[in-house]
Parts: structure tokens; C-alpha cells; sequence
């Protein structure tokens, strides 16, 4: 569908050109065709063959299936129907791997963006002096690729090199109970700052009269946050929220560097874990068609998440 | 704007007017107590955020042996350049080579696709034609897709015209920007008044030439934006490079470096390299994010408005 609609897109400004006797009506309106084809078509084209294009070579890939004829003889790709989809849904370690994250995104995802909402609200209040350093300290980790801060965060954990080693010496965190929230710390670490400062944008932008009267009428700081603050950012949380969801269930970098780290990581941890170990053996079919399905589950998700809480801010 | 502003100052009026006025002393005291609370809180989640760095920086001037037996936290004997020189010079420079790689992607990608987002956004916001609303809509569609999504539909599209494991496999993908798109937009619309293209036009500059001359000043801080998020946003990108590329010698540095922390327990020389190696790959990102901030905050401004 939006395949359809982007080429339509496209060639609209060219159909304009084209076509020279409907055009005449449209003339006074749709001025400078030339610049905007030059200003949108690199864009367009570009998005069409490295978005769509390879979205729809995905569903396709997603309907076949490899066919032998004989034991040994040579694999052909039929056309299969939904066959992999059947494949998905008995797969175990796929849905293991789904539960995982979302009891992952459960617990992480409000710790993550309670803490944010709580920095932001103490960098916007006047209780905090050396502001500019605490916002910049804490947007550091930001800046440290995912890779890099679960690489570090595995030595961090691991016992013989630690600086903590009281903690690292009495608890295993690489164990196959807690390597789970180990990692959740790592993505806490690096995205609280980001979302603190999401957040923290949204207070810069409400006007200071209202804090004026609410003090007028002697509301404190907490009270002020609470009942002015909060409700006033609550598009910004829902947002940060939004795109921890679809972070949480697209997980891989963190657990996949986490595999050196701890034997208790699994090559199918996480649903894209599973989708680069399925496209590995080669079964490609069945890797496109795991991807179709994490979309939809993250857009189903996302979108849900959206819906509620639209509707309480409605109500 | 003062439709919010309504609907706030009913609730804090209707709840708190009366009881807190006699109360004026204590709130005084109260806040001395809540300040150093609040200083408190974010002394201790400073530390939680800036030790493993700290940590990391320290731990890459020490030679092997020192790793294992001296304070994590502080110095020991300096052994920082001896570790630099083993690893630039370590499997013929593979390390430098990785970081050009990254360089080529992540900065060269990232200027393309400022350059083409900035190109489309302005567009989209100074020009009125067929179908810009459904481009508008599809982009917008484009930028809630992570990243990670598209990484296996592109390996299947790149592995069907054999370009997988290549430079281009991860480079063209990088070169789309639909936040960019969206960001520019948004931008263009508030910054580029309408008069001064009319004024351009009555002195006979044609509208490509007006952007590139006229227009493209008025968006610098727009344009930095969209080319820091997308730097960082390739830079980042795990999952494209692990799937497209076999090659040692085409790994962006996060991809090199995973891949010898991977083979550590084989190769325990490699660890003090994943640690210096690490330390000189974020120090350019941490010192380019502290110098643009201006730049990103209106990012995060423009990002979260929608």
C-alpha cells in the first residue's frame, strides 16, 4: 500500500508535465515543476529502492519456500502461501524470545523513563545548582554506541577485572537468572540522558507565568511538578515511551555482544537474535518471515500504546 | 499554547490556595532540606553515569599485567601510548582502516543524506504540489521504522543484485533520512519566509539557485541537526554491518571491535586492545556532541513537538 502511494508520489510531478491538456487547470497552482523534481526526486528514489523496495522483497521472500526434488537434488523456491507463517507460530524459541523482551520492556522501559522524568523535573527546578554540568554528564553515555557500553559494561561485570568487586564477587551477574537486567542497565545507561533531555526540552517550553501563579497560591516545588509539570510534558513521555517500545523489541546489539560475556545468551535471545541466527543457516524464508511478524508486533504495539493513552488524556 | 495554560491552572488553584500561604517559613526550610536531596540524587547518578567511562580511560593506560592487579579506578604505571602504537600497528593497522570505514559511513552518509533530506523537507514546506501530502505521510511513516527492521529486507534486496559484503551495502541504505525529511520541513516552514523567495524571483534567481544561495543559510542549524542524528544513528547501527558484511576489512570500528571481544577467550591480547580501542572511538563522538549541543537540543525540541 505504501508502495503504491510513494511511486504515486513520484510521478506526479512528471504526470504534470506530461500530461499538457489537464494540466492547464492546474497550471497557476503547481508552479517551478522542475525544482521540485529536482529538490524531491534523489530523496524519493532513494527511499523507494532502500525502504519499500526491500520491505516488499521481504513479504515476498516471506511466501516461498525451498523445494528439493528428490533428496539431493537441486533446491528450487516455490511459491508456499503463508507456510512460514504456520513455521513462525510453532517456533518456540522465537515466542521465548518475544516473551523475554517484552517482560524486559516491562521493567526497563518505566525505570528508564521514570528516571528521565525525575532529572528533567530536578535540572527545570530551582533546587540544582552546576545544571549545565549534570545535563551534560548525563547525556554522555548517549554518545557511546551500544556495542561499546555492553562491551564495557562486560568487563564492568565480570569478576576479575570489576572495580567492584565486592558486588561482582557475591553476585554473578552474567548468570543466567540476572544477565537479563544486566543488560537492561546497560540500555538504561546509555538512553536515560537522551530521554532526560526529550523531556526537559518540553519543560524549557512552558511558560514561567504558570509557575508564577501556582506559587502565588502557594503550591510548593513537589506540588508543582506533580500537578503543573507532569501533565503539561505528558506528549514528550508518551513519545520517549514510544520509541523505548520499539527499541526494546528490536534488541540485538546489547545480548549479541553479551554472547562473549555469558554462556546464558542464547543465539535466539532476543526476536532479532533469532531473525540473524535464522538468516545464518541460510533459511531466509523463515528469518523474512520472523521480521514480518516483529514489525507487525512492534507496530501493533506502539500503536496500541498510543490509543490508551490518548484516550486517558480524553478522559 | 493558551489552551494548555487553561487547562492547568485550574487544577493547583482549586487544591492549594488557602492551606500553604502561613506556611511561608517552612517551605524555606523545606527547601534547604529538598536541595540537598536533590543534590544528593544527582551527585550519585553522575558517578553511575561517568565512572565506566572513567573506568575505561584508566584501565587503557595499563599494561596488561597492571589490569588484573592494580586499582581498577586509578592510575597505575602510564602505559597509554605503548597500548596506542600495539594497537594501530596491530594486524597491519586493521584498527585505523576500521575507523576510516566508520568515517566513510557514518560521516560521508551522514552529510549525503543531510544534503538530499534538506533538499526534499525544504520542498515539501515552500512548494505547493500533487501528492505532497502523501509523500509527507509516507516520510513520516519511514521514520517510526528502527533501523534494525530494515536491516534483513536489505540484505535479502543487496544479496539479489550480489552487493552484499561491499562498501555500498552499508553506505547507500545510510543515505536515506526520513527524520530528516520530517525535521527540515518543519524547519523550512518557520525559518524561510515566503517574501524572500518572492524577492528572489523578482530579481530573476531561479529556485534552485535561491536555495543553494539563500535558503540553505537560513537552515544551517536544522541541517547540523539532521547530520549529527543521522551520524549517530549509523554509527550506531549494529545490525546492518553483522548481517551485510564478511570482510574484516570493510568493518565500521563498533563491528571490529565486537568482533574481537567475541574471540577474547582464544585471543586474551586482544582484550587491552578492546579497551583502548573502545576509548578512542567514543572520545571524537563525546567531544562532537559536547561541542554542537546548541544543535541537538533543537533536535530534541523539534522531535519531541509532534
Amino acid at each position: 500500500m505504501t508502495a503504491q502511494t510513494a511511486t504515486e508520489a513520484l510521478i506526479t510531478p512528471k504526470g504534470a508535465k506530461a500530461g499538457r491538456r489537464p494540466s492547464t487547470r492546474n497550471k497557476a497552482k503547481v508552479q517551478h515543476k522542475g525544482a521540485i523534481l529536482f529538490f524531491t526526486a534523489p530523496f524519493i528514489i532513494l527511499f523507494v529502492l532502500f525502504y519499500l523496495v526491500p520491505i516488499a522483497i521481504a513479504i515476498w521472500q516471506s511466501l516461498l519456500v525451498v523445494e528439493r526434488e528428490g533428496t539431493f537434488g537441486e533446491a528450487t523456491e516455490v511459491f508456499g502461501g503463508l507456510t512460514q507463517y504456520i513455521l513462525v507460530f510453532q517456533n518456540e524459541a522465537f515466542w521465548t524470545s518475544v516473551g523475554r523482551v517484552l517482560l524486559f520492556g516491562i521493567v526497563q522501559v518505566p525505570v528508564m523513563l521514570g528516571l528521565a522524568l525525575l532529572f528533567a523535573l530536578l535540572l527545570d527546578s530551582p533546587l540544582l545548582r552546576g545544571k549545565k554540568f549534570f545535563r551534560l554528564a548525563f547525556f554522555v553515555p548517549y554518545a557511546v554506541p551500544g556495542v561499546i557500553a555492553a562491551i564495557m559494561w562486560g568487563f564492568l561485570y565480570s569478576p576479575n577485572l570489576s572495580p567492584f568487586t565486592v558486588l561482582t564477587g557475591n553476585i554473578d551477574f552474567l548468570s543466567a537468572e540476572l544477565v537479563l537486567w544486566a543488560i537492561a542497565n546497560v540500555v538504561t545507561w546509555v538512553f536515560v540522558g537522551y530521554n532526560m533531555l526529550i523531556i526537559y526540552s518540553a519543560l524549557l517550553a512552558i511558560p514561567t507565568d504558570i509557575y508564577e501563579a501556582a506559587r502565588l497560591d502557594g503550591a510548593g516545588q513537589m506540588r508543582i511538578a506533580w500537578s503543573i509539570k507532569i501533565p503539561l510534558v505528558r506528549p514528550s513521555l508518551v513519545l520517549t515511551a514510544i520509541l523505548s517500545i520499539i527499541g526494546t523489541l528490536q534488541l540485538l546489539a546489547e545480548p549479541q555482544v553479551f554472547r562473549s560475556f555469558s554462556s546464558a545468551v542464547t543465539s535466539t535471545y532476543t526476536p532479532n537474535m533469532t531473525i540473524y541466527a535464522t538468516s545464518a543457516i541460510p533459511n531466509v524464508s523463515l528469518a523474512a518471515a520472523f521480521s514480518v511478524v516483529l514489525a507487525l508486533a512492534t507496530f501493533i504495539l506502539s500503536f496500541t500504546f498510543l490509543r490508551i493513552t490518548r484516550r486517558k488524556a480524553d478522559a | 499554547m493558551s489552551r494548555v495554560i487553561d487547562a492547568d491552572t485550574r487544577k493547583p488553584r482549586s487544591s492549594s490556595a488557602a492551606t500553604r500561604t502561613p506556611r511561608a517559613g517552612g517551605a524555606q526550610r523545606e527547601s534547604l532540606v529538598s536541595r540537598s536531596v536533590a543534590m544528593l540524587i544527582m551527585v550519585i547518578f553522575t558517578l553511575y553515569f561517568l565512572i565506566p567511562i572513567w573506568w575505561l580511560l584508566v584501565a587503557s593506560t595499563k599494561s596488561r599485567g597492571d589490569l588484573f592487579t592494580t586499582n581498577p579506578l586509578w592510575f597505575s604505571e602510564l602505559n597509554f601510548w605503548d597500548n596506542m602504537v600495539a594497537l594501530l600497528t596491530y594486524d597491519d593497522g586493521i584498527y585505523l582502516r576500521w575507523i576510516v570505514n566508520s568515517i566513510g559511513y557514518a560521516g560521508v552518509g551522514a552529510l549525503v543524506a543531510t544534503i538530499l533530506a534538506g533538499m526534499c523537507g525544504y520542498a515539501l514546506a515552500k512548494y505547493r504540489f500533487r501528492g505532497r501530502e502523501v509523500l509527507f505521510n509516507v516520510v513520516l511513516g519511514g521514520v517510526l521504522v528502527p533501523a534494525t527492521a530494515l536491516a534483513l529486507p536489505l540484505f535479502l534486496l543487496f544479496s539479489q543484485v550480489q552487493l552484499t559484503n561491499t562498501f555500498w551495502a552499508v553506505f547507500l541504505p545510510s543515505i536515506v533520512s526520513p527524520f530528516g525529511v520530517y525535521l527540515a520541513r518543519v524547519f523550512a516552514e518557520a525559518s524561510v519566509p515566503d517574501e524572500l523567495l518572492e524577492a528572489a524571483r523578482l530579481d530573476g534567481a531561479g529556485e534552485v539557485r535561491t536555495y543553494f544561495t539563500v535558503s540553505i543559510r537560513l537552515m544551517v542549524p536544522a541541517l547540523i541537526t539532521i547530520f549529527l542524528f543521522q551520524f549517530v544513528g549509523i554509527w550506531n547501527n549494529f545490525f546492518l554491518p553483522l548481517i551485510m558484511l564478511r570482510s574484516e576489512e570493510l568493518f565500521p570500528v563498533t563491528y571490529g571491535l565486537y568482533a574481537w571481544n567475541s574471540t577474547i577467550n582464544q585471543f586474551p591480547e586482544l582484550r587491552s586492545f578492546v579497551l583502548i580501542g573502545a576509548l578512542l572511538s567514543i572520545i571524537p563522538l563525546i567531544v562532537t556532541f559536547l561541542l554542537l549541543q546548541r544543535y541537538w537540543r533543537t533536535g530534541l525540541g523539534t522531535g519531541a513537538l509532534k
